[in-house]
């Protein structure tokens, strides 16, 4: 019993230790929470948007309230990819009172955590979520990407005009927000412009055999195959479409924008495209500086370098993580305050143009106004720039 | 030759999905046939020979790295037999089960941990995985190779159960634990020979199928296990070559499903396929009837 005594006044003792160095240290913080993706089926996508917010977070590590310095606190609570485990990691980031979340790296998660972080009122900066779903309804989600119709019908435009596409095969994963709403909207898009589905069809999550579906695009005579999906699949895919010997492009959306997908091409004679946010080799002031203190930031960090699929290229999503990072400063610089409700009404009313993925103000819903896509192809183990494509 | 032509390939592929299913089926429905368990994490150690493959062929050359593989990965079963499953010899199936569940998100976990969640790409190992065309349908030659193999390592199986020392200790045991205890069959050793076959095939399995379908992740194992444990319970569990049947069965029909269009019904089949099974006739195809002694 003695045994049991002390060892509850030491554990009294550390944690009132603990207590006491963490409010001596803090001199003023702000916690921002990230909602990301760090294992599952979209962990290597989450981990390079995380790159970005980390990196932003390197070079801006304050911000100003009321003229006092405050230290910005990164939250990361890992969502896992999963739709339940979302749920979780989003009440933590409430739990630990985060005055403002970043994330995520897709919709079903975001979708998942929205009503929590509605009900807490903190309010959400979607970064590359990109399903309409994410935002409607919700006054306190955000984001600075653009949506799944836009992006579904630019990669329509794209196989109309680039590819001169008239069959398409589509392929999406049962059940997830985010390539449904994709396929969808490409789908009608691509009908509008005069060309014809030859057939829309769904693989279930954990599925490794595409050949089938693969096979059932070459019988339909398809000219394009357009398969928005996990990273995970997409080298699947990849791979099986290369076996099967296709000789038409595949299509998907801003996902496939990975280092998975251009090691997956790599000495593969299969034409790979995708949509995305930003281009690594636009040569606009802010752009290009981003892009090179990144790329340093990478090369001395090994973690990071890891993270980022062990090399320095920029993908898209860690610009807009670092966008969604600073916007997420200056807005709490503008209200002046980390209460939830003054950050919501001053980001409704935000509009700056000093980003990286392009100037940011949002509309009645919480979505960025955005316009153009770019398209990037994955050639030999890396991405180029194709083409600047609009909607028509 | 127009039907054919169409068919041929979704067939092509449906073997080859149905002897990898086979060589893990085999795993589980041995298990079954001896110990009354059903071994969750075969399907793990499946997923971890997969891993230790991509790891080891940054050190070995790749033929030295599969030998290396089997080996580690028959050291991983009768590592988890020994210590998950022996210490619960005595204890109710019910227990021996929530262990196997146990060790299988251990070793999910642990990979999840190594790997931090993400996918690996897998090796190309030289000569199995040259695109080859048969007959208007191109595929990996690996793809043609599984079958034959499982085939033949099901036969040497077969032989080995039926005609060798061990083989026989393996039937007593299945027909009755204390018994053979009583006979003097050394049941630890016949329990760790067919946890190390069963790692054996498991580890030829992933070499097979990650071949084909190149990406590995923490949960790479859980569909193809659970896919060649409804073979195993198709063909009736305990029966080798109802296993091996069960899945060249379940893998034709998931593929030619899949090319009638049915995409998102092919995993529904293979699971009501199961439901309709335990049903109609609980103990398999090639089930044996169970007779209670009193």
């Amino acid at each position: 019993m003695k045994k049991f005594y002390l060892i509850s006044v030491i554990l009294i003792a550390l944690l009132v230790l603990c207590g006491c160095s963490k409010s001596s240290a803090g001199s003023y913080t702000v916690k921002i929470g990230v909602f990301e993706p760090q294992s599952g089926d979209n962990g290597a996508g989450g981990k390079q948007e995380v790159i970005g917010i980390q990196y932003a977070n390197s070079i801006r590590p304050t911000v100003k309230i009321a003229g006092k310095e405050y230290k910005v606190v990164l939250d990361i609570q890992d969502n896992q990819s999963s739709t339940d485990k979302a749920v979780s990691a989003a009440q933590q980031l409430v739990a630990d009172k985060c005055s403002i979340v970043l994330g995520s790296y897709g919709s079903g998660v975001s979708i998942a955590a929205g009503s929590y972080f509605k009900d807490a009122k903190i309010p959400a900066i979607g970064v590359s979520c990109t399903n309409a779903a994410v935002t409607a309804g919700n006054d306190y989600y955000f984001r600075v990407c653009f949506l799944d119709p836009f992006q579904g019908s630019v990669m329509a435009n794209f196989a109309r005009e680039e590819c001169k596409a008239e069959k398409a095969y589509v392929l999406s994963m049962l059940g997830d927000d985010y390539t449904v709403g994709l396929a969808k909207n490409f789908v009608s898009s691509f009908k509008a412009l005069g060309g014809t589905v030859v057939a829309d069809e769904t693989f279930v999550e954990g599925t490794s055999d595409f050949s089938s579906y693969l096979q059932n695009a070459k019988d339909f005579g398809a000219d394009v195959i357009f398969a928005p999906s996990a990273t995970t699949y997409a080298a699947l895919i990849i791979e099986q479409a290369s076996t099967k010997g296709l000789s038409i492009p595949i299509l998907a959306g801003d996902t496939w924008e990975s280092s998975v997908i251009s090691d997956a091409q790599n000495g593969k004679n299969i034409k790979v495209y995708c949509s995305t946010f930003f281009d690594e080799n636009d040569k606009s002031g802010i752009a290009s500086q981003f892009v090179n203190g990144f790329k340093s930031y990478l090369n001395s960090n090994a973690t990071a370098k890891t993270n980022n699929g062990g090399n320095d290229i920029v993908a898209a999503v860690s610009a807009l993580g670092f966008d969604a990072y600073n916007l997420a400063c200056d807005v709490i610089e503008k209200a002046g305050s980390t209460d939830g409700k003054v950050l919501r009404d001053a980001l409704a009313a935000y509009s700056g143009d000093s980003f990286v993925t392009g100037a940011i103000s949002f509309d009645a819903n919480g979505d960025a106004k955005k316009n153009t896509a770019y398209i990037k192809q994955a050639v030999n183990g890396a991405f180029s720039f194709v083409k600047v494509q609009s909607a028509r | 030759m127009d039907f054919f032509a169409k068919w041929f390939p979704y067939f092509l592929s449906g073997v080859s999905v149905g002897g990898q299913y086979a060589l893990i089926a085999i795993g589980y429905t041995m298990v079954y046939g001896i110990l009354r368990l059903i071994n969750f994490a075969h399907g793990d150690i499946f997923m971890a020979a997969g891993i230790m493959m991509i790891y080891l062929t940054g050190v070995f050359p790749v033929w030295l790295s599969i030998v290396f593989v089997i080996l580690l990965t028959v050291l991983l079963g009768f590592a988890v037999e020994r210590v998950a499953y022996k210490p619960l010899r005595q204890a109710p199936r019910m227990s021996v089960m929530i262990s196997a569940i146990g060790v299988s998100y251990l070793i999910q976990n642990t990979v999840a941990y190594l790997t931090g969640g993400l996918t690996k790409q897998y090796v190309e190992i030289g000569w199995i995985s040259d695109v080859v065309t048969v007959m208007g349908a191109s595929t990996k030659r690996v793809t043609l190779i599984t079958p034959i193999l499982t085939l033949v390592l099901v036969v040497l199986l077969v032989f080995l159960i039926n005609h060798t020392k061990i083989g026989m200790g393996m039937r007593a045991v299945s027909k009755d634990f204390e018994t053979s205890l009583l006979m003097g069959i050394k049941i630890n050793r016949i329990i760790s020979a067919t946890f190390i076959i069963g790692s054996f095939l498991a580890a030829v399995g992933s070499v097979l199928y990650f071949t084909n379908y190149t990406g590995v992740t923490y949960t790479s194992g859980a569909m193809p296990g659970l896919k060649a444990f409804v073979a195993a319970v198709f063909g009736g569990i305990g029966s080798v070559p109802g296993a091996v049947v069960g899945a060249f069965i379940i893998g034709i029909c998931e593929t030619l499903l899949k090319g009638m269009g049915l995409t998102a019904f092919s995993d529904a089949f293979t699971f009501a396929l199961l439901i309709v099974i335990l049903v109609v006739k609980p103990t398999g195809l090639f089930g044996e009837k169970l007779t209670e002694k009193v």
